[in-house]
């Protein structure tokens, strides 16, 4: 099981080394995103840091949300989807090492980069550590749900916009904890509640994402 | 050993098959034919376990495959349609990869003996998205050649995009397997003879 978990994290990884883009673009789309909003409302300290964790989270939320359609379509075009399913390892261990490889080659960078983008709001060190936290607990959640809205999308016209309609809602949570850790910090409240509700968040979304993008991916294939 | 009672299949409105039973030994060769659409594909996803069958049931060793799951995964060997390659991941790695899926741990030398039964050994470090469609097919088909490859073959069209050469091999190496006491389920438009202890045809759509 933890042997099937490496090869395909392993494997995923490496594709993803060599389609360098495909994370990029993601990374550049949520910078560029981060970036307009300060822009288009205009430069005022005290507003742009009211405004900060809510634009950095629903960005990094858009820019995961463009990667999903690849998730598991590629695998199913070139036949590997079907193998996995009729393969010797269990389903889970497959689907995890694939949204884990996922969250390693968007989530992370959006969550590295995040506190950067932070300092475009003029956010205090303080608040931007929280920021680092919060992303790098939520971004794994957003995998998770996506992973079981990619699955539950496969094969279907119009994808990727399906995909984003059913995942979004779920992704509610995330966000409103997410940037309330960030809110919480900057009017000097402990941010540590909201940090752990995303923790537990993200152990529900775990077995139930994993278990929901299985069953999905079973009946895609059927 | 492999047992199909009873199976049926529909697509869409249309029935494909009804009523249909299989039963297949050690050493045994079970042939599909059929029209394009009358099912074959289909019937050999039923027996992969990848589409639910209508009614009807599959057993393998005696049990519905339903619940053996992974246990019968690690025995089954099903090569459709597409190759399951990878383009950005060069031949060995991509057959290195199928070897893990299968629970099959080979080394360097055994992925390249293996990609030698089937030709291909010259092209280890290309990447698959060089490689033309007989040239993949092949590579696919690789893995059979592995050390601790699985009793059952349920194979897609095995000949199809191969040349001479390529068909020759794989005649080599399903005849090997089916010695072995494997079995086989394939489909085939050629007329590829492949010897075997017994042989059954399942004529579909007729």
């Amino acid at each position: 099981m933890t042997a099937a978990f490496a090869a395909v994290l392993r494997r995923d990884l490496l594709v993803a080394l060599r389609r360098k883009g495909d994370a990029l673009n993601v990374l550049i789309f949520f910078v560029i995103v981060a970036s307009l909003f300060p822009l288009g409302t205009g430069a005022e300290p005290g507003q742009l840091r009211t405004m900060a964790a809510g634009v950095i989270w629903v960005g990094a939320l858009l820019a995961a949300l463009l990667s999903l359609p690849r998730l598991f379509a590629a695998d199913l075009a070139d036949g590997t989807l079907e193998q996995m399913l009729v393969s010797a390892q269990p389903l889970p261990a497959v689907v995890a090492a694939k949204v884990a490889a996922h969250w390693l080659s968007t989530g992370l960078p959006l969550a590295l980069i995040a506190p950067v983008l932070g300092l475009q709001y003029g956010l205090p060190g303080d608040a931007l550590r929280v920021l680092l936290w919060a992303v790098l607990l939520g971004t794994p959640v957003l995998s998770l749900i996506g992973a079981a809205g990619a699955a539950l999308t496969l094969g279907v016209r119009g994808a990727a916009v399906l995909t984003g309609l059913l995942v979004l809602p779920l992704c509610v949570p995330a966000l409103v904890f997410g940037a309330g850790a960030l809110t919480a910090s900057l009017s000097g409240l402990a941010p540590g509640p909201h940090l752990s509700l995303l923790g537990a968040l993200l152990a529900v979304s775990l077995p139930l994402g994993l278990w929901a993008a299985c069953a999905a991916l079973r009946v895609a294939l059927d | 050993m492999l047992n199909a009672n009873g199976l049926s299949c529909e697509r869409g409105d249309r029935q494909l098959f009804a009523g249909l039973s299989l039963a297949l030994e050690a050493g045994g060769l079970a042939r599909l034919l059929g029209a394009n659409g009358s099912g074959k594909t289909s019937l050999l996803r039923i027996l992969a376990g990848l589409t639910r069958p209508a009614a009807g049931e599959v057993r393998w060793r005696g049990e519905r495959i339903g619940d053996l799951a992974e246990e019968y995964g690690r025995e089954l060997a099903y090569i459709g349609h597409a190759p399951a390659l990878k383009d950005e991941l060069t031949v060995a790695e991509n057959l290195a990869f199928a070897a893990r899926l299968a629970g099959i741990v080979a080394s360097g030398a055994q992925l390249e003996a293996a990609l030698e039964v089937l030709g291909m050994a010259t092209r280890a470090a290309l990447p698959a998205r060089v490689l033309s469609q007989g040239q993949k097919r092949r590579v696919s088909l690789a893995r059979l050649a592995l050390p601790g490859a699985p009793a059952l073959w349920l194979l897609d069209e095995p000949f199809a995009a191969l040349d001479e050469d390529g068909i020759g091999r794989v005649r080599a190496l399903t005849e090997a397997h089916l010695a072995r006491g494997g079995m086989l389920v394939l489909t085939s438009h050629q007329d590829v003879p492949v010897a075997a202890g017994s042989i059954q045809t399942v004529t579909l759509g007729a």
